[in-house]
């Protein structure tokens, strides 16, 4: 292994941690595998051997293992990882015309790394913010209600190298490598930071409330304490539909 | 008309919503106090009485599925909370976790002592740090209060919680992927049985259950089974999330009785953006057979949805209004299922890849008629042939699609082309190129449906 003695022991100290909140060690190897490209940008094969070393298995072992899940890299990551969602519901609703200008923009494609490395491009699968699509993401923070205008002004300004804020999440995003040391589940003393909780979240709550779309109502979500007791009030629950019901 | 019921996510908004003191201060931890006073074989009769069923996909009676484990032997039992959610169209957990992450583990400390487990897991999908975050601050604050860690609020109980990120693969939503996943292996699914109840993680009794059901149980417990049972319809009990996205004016979260229905649903969501109608949707994500305005009063419960001919799924209603070309958004959900097949049983792996190759041709103006059969054909080859259900899932959207649209698929051929304007369905105005058209790569001028074709010629 070519790593420096500093970093050995560090990473040394960090694994242990890993296994030891897990029953059986190789529980720890996703953090792990999450923990090496904290420090090396991507799954090097120093990581893999140190993964290897640290749980008694195989490189073959390890590398099965990396090579299974989509954000295990192989190569060195770009410092964002920038995607767009151009799964069916994200795509339909703009995502494909966003992912081709931004793609022009940066002047890569799928999994490839600009020529710096401040981003490698990822068409995205689903990330579970369907009610704010079209959605990109950029090193797993959410940049809700895209468009290709602000898609592009998201990638010139990590081109131009400032800092750039999530619709909900960070008050900046994390380097790939730092977001990657907190998957490995070492927290970076974030959670309390806020962008809001976004609209689409708190349709249905603003609704129940005010029976008027979020939108239109001043910012007093935050002021009323009350909402949990609205919720047994609704209970009565007899829908008004006809078809196929009450069958046996 | 049903009104809505937040519950879970009744404190979404509150400043600081993720945190415990204002979890707490709006009956935070009241359900696990009164728990922990509880015989756990009470814990379990009750929600069982509540007909709480599972809401990750699959319906099966949450309380049921606690009472599967075999009496213990003296050896581990554990509870592995599914968060890896990633069904397209599907956003109910992860703002869950985002915003009332205490809920969740409010939830793993009653299950853990009804099913007598003392190691919990909680399985996050890697591509969501903020989330993972707040989910890792709530543990930590449960430990801090006592909530978590050695004889927890002074009865004895222990429990502890390991957060664990994934690291992007569907199908560890699966839950033995998600196990052999846990476990540091490839996230493949077990053939089953035995059921992880008998033999899960670490081959010990393994409760798995989805965040929405653990999150569900607090309130059951707190409020009661009365309470939670007057909600829904007869066999379908209870509130659960309705996740609205598309073409709708105000798409969003929607936490509402079982038995809702898309009518009333889009009402409050201010019915379809301006000038345009539902032209199809699904009632619970990618692997749920499409509907149309036919279903506007199909009751979304798991009996209703089962009796249209789809699922309930995990309610994640996706809403597409007549701009859209139903062959492009089949052909995408195909392509989502062959990147994520896991590979481990032929139809599925080799299956999902030639429905993409057909399904690109048609898209593209270059398919037969006999394609749409072969699609048919190939779907059922695939469908109840694999472990897992996955390869359901892959086929749902195609067969459903071409029974309901079938002369769509056959105009793709007759017209040569994509008969729809791709730019309408956008949310803002581009004029379609017919780079974007095609898919063809705008830089190196590739393009991967010709080039496929070739390849296959």
């Amino acid at each position: 292994m070519t790593y420096d003695e500093k970093t050995s022991a560090k990473l040394a100290t960090d694994a242990a941690a890993i296994m030891a909140r897990y029953p059986v060690k190789r529980s720890g190897l996703l953090p792990m595998l999450h923990l090496v490209q904290s420090v090396d940008g991507h799954v090097s094969p120093d990581g893999i051997q140190f993964c290897a070393e640290q749980l008694g298995l195989t490189a073959a072992e390890i590398s099965a293992v990396a090579t299974f899940y989509t954000q295990y890299k192989r190569r060195p990551n770009g410092e964002y990882q920038v995607g767009v969602c151009t799964n069916t519901l994200c795509a339909v609703m703009g995502g494909d015309e966003i992912w081709r200008q931004v793609s022009e923009r940066i002047g890569i494609g799928h999994d490839e790394t600009n020529e710096d490395g401040t981003i490698t491009l990822e068409r995205l699968e689903c990330n579970a913010a369907c009610d704010y699509a079209p959605v990109m993401m950029v090193n797993w923070e959410f940049f809700d209600n895209m468009t290709p205008k602000k898609a592009l002004t998201l990638v010139d300004d990590i081109l131009a190298g400032k800092d750039i804020k999530p619709s909900r999440g960070a008050d900046t995003v994390a380097s790939f490598k730092e977001v990657s040391r907190v998957l490995a589940g070492f927290p970076d003393g974030r959670a309390d930071e806020d962008q809001g909780v976004g609209e689409a979240t708190l349709a249905g709550v603003e609704f129940a409330k005010h029976g008027a779309p979020a939108a239109t109502l001043p910012a007093a979500a935050k002021a009323a304490p009350a909402a949990a007791k609205a919720a047994p009030a609704a209970a009565k629950a007899a829908p008004t539909a006809k078809s196929g019901r009450g069958k046996k | 008309m049903t009104d809505l019921t937040p519950v879970i996510s009744a404190t979404w908004g509150l400043e600081r919503s993720w945190n415990f003191d204002t979890y707490c201060a709006n009956g935070g931890y009241e359900g696990a106090t009164k728990s922990l006073k509880m015989a756990p074989a009470d814990i379990i009769q009750a929600v069982k009485d509540s007909g709480l069923r599972g809401r990750g996909g699959a319906g099966f009676p949450t309380g049921m599925k606690w009472g599967f484990l075999p009496a213990p032997d003296g050896g581990p039992r554990y509870l592995v909370v599914n968060a890896d959610e990633s069904e397209p169209g599907t956003c109910k957990d992860i703002p869950t976790m985002m915003n009332s992450p205490h809920t969740l583990v409010e939830g793993v400390i009653i299950t853990s002592f009804a099913i007598g487990c003392n190691h919990a897991f909680i399985y996050v999908r890697g591509e969501v740090v903020h989330v993972y975050r707040r989910v890792m601050k709530a543990v930590q604050e449960a430990y801090d209060n006592g909530w978590l860690g050695k004889n927890i609020q002074g009865t004895g109980f222990d429990l502890d919680v390991t957060v664990h990120a994934g690291a992007g693969a569907y199908i560890c939503g699966e839950e033995t992927a998600l196990l052999d996943s846990l476990e540091g292996r490839r996230g493949q699914p077990r053939l089953k049985p035995p059921f992880p109840a008998v033999s899960g993680l670490y081959a010990r009794p393994t409760v798995v259950n989805n965040v929405e059901s653990i999150a569900s149980v607090p309130a059951i417990l707190n409020k009661g089974v009365e309470w939670f049972a007057s909600m829904g319809t007869e066999k379908s009990k209870g509130m659960g999330f309705f996740s609205l996205s598309g073409h709708i004016k105000r798409p969003g979260q929607y936490e509402a009785p079982l038995g809702i229905t898309l009518r009333e649903l889009l009402e409050m969501a201010g019915g379809m953006r301006d000038g345009h109608e539902l032209k199809f949707w699904t009632p619970g994500g990618s692997s749920t057979p499409m509907f149309t305005d036919e279903n506007l009063d199909t009751p979304l419960d798991y009996e209703g949805v089962g009796a249209a001919g789809s699922m309930l799924g995990t309610r994640a209603l996706q809403i597409f209004d007549e701009t859209t070309c139903v062959v492009r958004a089949v052909e995408r959900w195909t392509e989502f299922y062959k990147h994520e097949s896991c590979g481990k049983c032929t139809p599925c792996r080799e299956g999902t890849y030639w429905l993409t190759q057909i399904l690109h041709r048609l898209e593209a103006g270059h398919g037969t008629k006999a394609d749409i059969d072969q699609l048919l054909a190939t779907s059922d080859s695939i469908a109840g042939r694999s472990f897992c259900p996955f390869g359901d899932g892959a086929v749902a959207s195609i067969v459903s699609s071409v029974k309901l649209f079938r002369e769509e698929f056959e105009r793709h051929v007759d017209e040569a082309g994509c008969p729809f304007d791709h730019a309408k369905s956008a949310l803002f105005d581009y004029s379609t190129s017919a780079d974007s058209l095609t898919g063809a790569d705008s830089l190196t001028g590739a393009d991967p449906l010709t080039d496929a074709e070739e390849a296959n010629a």
